[in-house]
């Protein structure tokens, strides 16, 4: 009797220990660190350059002259602002367009569409130095803008062209069909359709869209080296002068340690306020549309 | 001019009245002059990637034919501003080239790994409180900027990795810190969102009834998840890869910084080397006449690279289906 219980608890021991060893518990575990790896990094990067930079922010640095003794990054601010709105102004009506067409126009097994998509899809790929190439040859020579705010803007155009028709086509596409069909039902065209019902509805996808090209467009260093410049101080009204994450590269790659990290500061604000209020404008406007339904 | 403006409307006032199919007309017209307009917007694109594929073929033509083809791809030396060597043998991108492959495939193999682990446990075994928070913070990390990492990596993994080196014997004459080790260690943090998302969604799509069949089999949770659900999610999760890939090749500012910027084969991971990305933003800016030729050429070469992998990734998803 005794023998047998020793055996089965033997057996089950060996049963259990067996169990406990499952590799695929081994990757569960693994995958709980990579999950906090990758958590920590961004925590990691964020808290670092915040700590080591706050010291530098200084009402000089950030609203004062440009002088040798004292850099200042007022210019760099402006100029990164100006170059947001242009390219926005441009990016955002040919992006909805786009979408609108893809979405409201076309079926899905069309062949244009999907050339479009295509074609979205590779530009969406095409690496941001390659840009600044292309818009160094196309905006800045061919057709003789020089270097500044029209190159600069028109390169990072094309380069947030197809995050924003992404994201627009996306929203787009979660509004209900029942929606369409009232519309029509209404007497309205498809135009009408399309400005007064399906935009409207899809307007908290398209705004969050449009946020987060604008942290896009804040944070893109490569494209506007050759296109926008990268002197610093004051640029004149359409002229050459470096954006905020171009100040920061040429700062860092000088040895001016200490204005890259108060730049990475003023970089890193930026960037966490257009994410945060991209998650809090779509959330607002799901809140209203489901008060409205 | 109120007087046409009222003419105006009288005209459309008795336009609508005597004529209601007129107005029709119009907006029908209309509506095709619209319909055109969002087209226009639409293959916009189109031609952009067009334009930019045809600008930089035309202007590294001449720069390719002058060096010759071959000696520009497969050549070993670059140095442009070398007045002792003959032209053709100064501009061999074979070390940027060998560069660029070098640090995307060390990047992808960890930040791969550790993205698709990572997307395990967002899809499946988080809390469910914690997932917004976690989806939020991947969502910041695509969105930093790529000179903030480039920044990092510079002031605190280069002098990390020389140091630990030095400290673990080796010879502290040749190790500078910068190189291939710091520059996959940065790219596969900036990686990290694009593989995560992808690969999140992929497991997150598949039917339910998967999870369960198996839990009703037998298996265990984590069996369920690893042995029935990764593999069936297996191609989102490898268009997440594939994208890492293109996104760490093309990198550019973070790299410039922390991959040491010299033109040379890469040998140990710990000394200093340089990407064709690397190469284009460093250089770009003084370069003469023929230099830039080349260099607009080495940015064509990474283009192809890219297009084939957006070729490659869009075979995939037709074999899906």
């Amino acid at each position: 009797m005794s023998v047998s219980t020793e055996q089965t608890t033997l057996a089950e021991r060996l049963t259990r220990k067996s169990r406990r060893f499952r590799p695929t518990a081994l990757l569960r575990y693994c995958s709980y660190i990579s999950g906090a790896a990758a958590v920590a990094a961004l925590v990691g990067i964020v808290l670092f350059v915040c700590i080591k930079g706050l010291p530098h922010v200084s009402v000089q640095l950030l609203f004062g002259k440009n002088t040798a003794d004292n850099p200042s990054i007022a210019g760099a601010i402006v100029q990164t602002f100006k170059i947001v709105i242009v390219s926005l102004a441009i990016a955002v009506p040919v992006g909805v367009g786009c979408a609108v067409y893809l979405v409201e126009y076309t079926g899905r097994g069309n062949k244009l569409v999907k050339v479009i998509k295509t074609a979205t899809e590779t530009l969406a790929g095409v690496p941001s130095i390659v840009f600044g190439l292309f818009g160094m040859l196309f905006f800045v020579d061919f057709l003789g803008l020089g270097r500044g705010l029209w190159a600069g803007a028109f390169t990072i155009t094309l380069m947030i062209l197809p995050t924003i028709v992404t994201s627009v086509e996306e929203s787009l596409r979660a509004v209900s069909d029942t929606y369409r069909e009232g519309s029509f039902g209404l007497g309205a065209t498809r135009l009408r359709t399309v400005f007064k019902v399906v935009l409207p509805s899809a307007m908290s996808g398209i705004l969050g869209g449009v946020i987060l090209g604008m942290g896009r467009i804040v944070s893109e260093s490569a494209p506007l080296l050759f296109t926008a410049g990268t002197n610093g101080g004051m640029p004149t009204l359409t002229g050459s002068g470096a954006t905020l994450a171009v100040a920061m590269y040429t700062a860092a790659s000088t040895g001016n340690i200490e204005v890259a990290y108060a730049v990475g500061v003023v970089l890193i604000v930026l960037v966490v306020g257009l994410n945060l209020l991209a998650t809090y404008v779509t959330g607002v406007f799901q809140k209203k549309q489901l008060g409205r339904r | 001019m109120t007087n046409t403006n009222e003419q105006k409307t009288a005209l459309a006032a008795t336009e609508r009245g005597a004529a209601p199919d007129k107005t029709a007309r119009r907006q029908r017209i209309f509506d095709i002059v619209s319909k055109i307009g969002f087209l226009v917007c639409a293959v916009f694109s189109v031609f952009a990637i067009l334009a930019i594929i045809l600008f930089l073929l035309a202007s590294s033509i001449p720069g390719m034919a002058e060096v010759g083809f071959f000696k520009f791809l497969f050549g070993t030396t670059w140095k442009p501003t070398s007045s002792k060597l003959p032209i053709d043998e100064r501009f061999g991108i074979l070390p940027m080239i060998a560069g660029t492959l070098y640090v995307t495939a060390l990047s992808v193999l960890i930040g791969g790994v550790t993205g698709v682990l990572a997307a395990i446990f967002i899809a499946r075994f988080c809390p469910k409180k914690v997932k917004p928070v976690i989806r939020q913070a991947m969502n910041l990390l695509a969105g930093l900027p790529s000179v903030i990492y480039g920044f990092f990596g510079l002031v605190v993994l280069v002098p990390f990795v020389r140091d630990t080196a030095i400290k673990w014997g080796m010879d502290s004459a040749k190790v500078q810190g910068y190189g291939v080790l710091v520059s996959a260690l940065v790219l596969s943090v900036m990686i990290l969102p694009t593989v995560i998302t992808l690969s999140v969604n992929a497991l997150e799509s598949q039917p339910h009834s998967y999870y369960e069949g198996a839990l009703a089999l037998g298996a265990t949770k984590d069996q369920a998840v690893i042995k029935v659900l990764v593999p069936a999610s297996k191609s989102g999760i490898l268009a997440g890869m594939v994208l890492g890939v293109g996104r760490a090749m093309g990198e550019t500012m973070a790299v410039v910084l922390v991959c040491g910027n010299s033109a040379v084969m890469p040998g140990s991971l710990v000394t200093g080397m340089e990407t064709m990305t690397a190469l284009i933003a460093l250089e770009m800016g003084y370069a003469g006449e023929l230099h830039r030729t080349m260099l607009i050429a080495t940015g064509f070469v990474l283009l192809i690279f890219v297009l084939l992998l957006t070729l490659s990734l869009n075979l995939l998803r037709r074999k899906k289906k």
